[in-house]
């Protein structure tokens, strides 16, 4: 019957959208269980994130704010994730699978001698502890029931596979605990963050994307399918052809090895469909796709499949939306 | 300077996979196996140090024997010798961690560089948790990486959600390889040839020292539900008309 620590990533003051999937999770997991549900945030001068992350429904907030974890680095957070866990009880950590987290959490289950699962599409209960996990593997050709052995298990879960924790108007505990980081022993040290600035939504947080691969073939076909995301408020997402000719930044990159997005609608715009980029987008809610291929893989899974040059069909799309919006 | 790069044998990424009837693994019969994508990425990049700086790339894979069909793949791209591990049961990232770490104290690289995640399990835990154990600084998804002058750090470009992050570690250190790393090279027909003559030492997990106790264990594999095709429309104003009316999501 132990606890359950959801580490939360923040950002501008506040708990990080897609971190709210784990919360979820985190949440059930310890109904399930009759353990305490618990946040834990870390970073420094951390006075409006405490806020933010006491209004999610867990039992408690732990909270670790230190000048010397000013600067992200996985060793710095490991220790003081560590110092923050140990006298928690924990019988599962849990955390949304972000860059962050995946490279965050294995140093930590080596900490805690734990076994860990990667990007987990379900949790299960028994015996008051979590029991049994599935996630996929091989692009999700194929879905993996696994179970975990020790006291403590480490888990990252796929954000699309959990809803969000809703904000509620009571606050959870916080306890704050101090942690001593020696960091010059660390031999790593953050230079530089460059944001890649975008006014639209995230790939993770929007409700729709609209995609585009090799056959935009360039960046001006970006601009085209750009425009269409304006109108729909949409986030732009690429194929990895795309990505890797340099057309657009790297972190829009949707597929088994880039993010893994669920949207209402997606919009594959010139997406030849390799298992590679479905793996990344199959669990959207519609699919559309744009392809002068008749026979591209794409088609194969989308609902609604239109053969045409996206230079032509897409600001024609543009125009028929606009009249029926 | 000495790199020690992992590489996976894992099913190449294009191959239908079938469920072993015992349902706890896939059917190998007829699938074409490689090297792990993002490990060749890793290879190139200990390939490239080394010209630049001068010094030995070692390649490591465990398995059974015909993981060293990747070692010699390696070898052919230019890596100068090979480690096997002999190993035949199961294990888990952590004790290929574990493993990892066995070798690293024999083999006192100045660089670990391992492929982001096997594109297979997609676990991508073991090259950060060999850094833990070892003590080492990690720098994760690298898309670019400079040694410095002296060699004793490396800066790196990391892929972050919404960015780039640069980040200075103390060698050695451990990197973690991410697809705009490099483009790694083709074999070269003598290097193929040149390939098969150099050393390729196997060892066992016992005579590392290491102990295999695996935390997780796959029960059960299935195949997740197809998702179906839809029809093809005729025309942009159908496209919306079905979006609007049908799958109303405009």
């Amino acid at each position: 019957m132990g606890n359950v620590i959801i580490i939360c990533e923040h950002k501008n003051g506040e708990l990080v959208k897609q971190g709210l999937s784990a919360v979820k999770a985190g949440i059930d997991v310890a109904k399930g269980t009759g353990g305490k549900s618990c946040i834990l945030v870390m970073g420094s001068g951390m006075d409006s994130v405490k806020e933010s992350a006491s209004h999610y429904g867990t039992d408690m907030v732990l909270l670790v704010d230190d000048p010397a974890l000013a600067g992200y680095t996985a060793e710095a957070y490991t220790i003081a994730a560590h110092e923050a866990i140990k006298s928690m009880q924990a019988s599962l950590v849990l955390s949304t699978t972000s860059a962050f987290s995946k490279e965050l959490l294995p140093r930590l289950a080596v900490r805690l001698k734990a076994g860990m699962v990667s990007d987990v599409l379900s949790i299960s209960t028994d015996g008051g502890k979590a029991s049994g996990f599935s996630r996929a593997m091989w692009a999700g050709s194929m879905v993996s029931d696994v179970s975990v052995d020790g006291e403590v298990i480490i888990a990252t879960v796929r954000g699309t596979a959990f809803e969000h924790a809703p904000r509620v108007d009571t606050a959870s505990e916080v306890k704050q605990v101090s942690v001593t980081i020696n960091t010059q022993a660390l031999r790593a040290k953050q230079l530089e963050v460059l944001e890649h600035k975008s006014t639209r939504p995230q790939l993770a947080d929007a409700g729709i994307i609209v995609s585009g691969g090799r056959g935009l073939k360039g960046p001006d076909g970006f601009k085209i399918i750009e425009k269409l995301a304006d109108l729909l408020g949409a986030a732009v997402g690429a194929s990895r052809a795309a990505v890797d000719a340099g057309w657009v930044p790297n972190d829009l990159q949707v597929g088994q090895t880039g993010k893994i997005v669920a949207p209402g609608l997606y919009i594959a715009v010139g997406i030849s469909g390799a298992i590679q980029h479905v793996a990344g987008m199959k669990d959207s809610k519609t699919i559309v796709a744009i392809n002068k291929d008749p026979d591209a893989p794409i088609f194969q899974i989308a609902d609604y499949g239109l053969v045409a040059d996206f230079a032509k069909a897409v600001p024609e799309l543009v125009e028929e939306i606009k009249k029926v919006k | 300077m000495k790199i020690l790069v992992t590489i996976k044998r894992v099913s190449d990424p294009e191959a239908k996979l079938k469920i072993r009837p015992d349902g706890t693994g896939i059917q190998t019969e007829g699938v074409k196996f490689v090297v792990n994508p993002f490990d060749e990425i890793a290879v190139e990049e200990a390939l490239r140090i080394k010209e630049k700086h001068t010094g030995e790339v070692v390649v490591v894979s465990i398995g059974d024997k015909v993981v060293t069909e990747q070692i010699r793949a390696a070898l052919a791209m230019g890596v100068d010798r090979g480690i096997f591990v002999n190993y035949t049961g199961s294990y888990d990232s952590y004790d290929v961690a574990g493993i990892l770490a066995k070798v690293v104290e024999q083999e006192q690289p100045d660089i670990i560089i391992l492929g982001k995640q096997a594109v297979d399990d997609d676990m991508g835990q073991a090259g950060f948790m060999l850094a833990e154990m070892l003590g080492y600084p990690q720098a994760a998804f690298a898309s670019k990486v400079e040694i410095s002058d002296d060699k004793k750090t490396a800066k790196v470009t990391r892929e972050i959600d919404g960015g780039l992050e640069t980040k200075e570690v103390g060698l050695p250190c451990i990197i973690t390889a991410d697809l705009r790393l490099n483009t790694p090279r083709y074999a070269s027909l003598p290097n193929i040839m040149k390939a098969k003559q150099k050393p390729v030492k196997e060892v066992t997990v016992d005579a590392l020292g290491a102990v295999v106790k695996p935390h997780v264990t796959i029960k059960k594999l299935t195949e997740p539900p197809k998702r179906k095709g839809g029809v093809k429309v005729e025309s942009v104003q159908d496209l919306v008309g079905k979006l609007k009316n049908e799958a109303k999501v405009l």
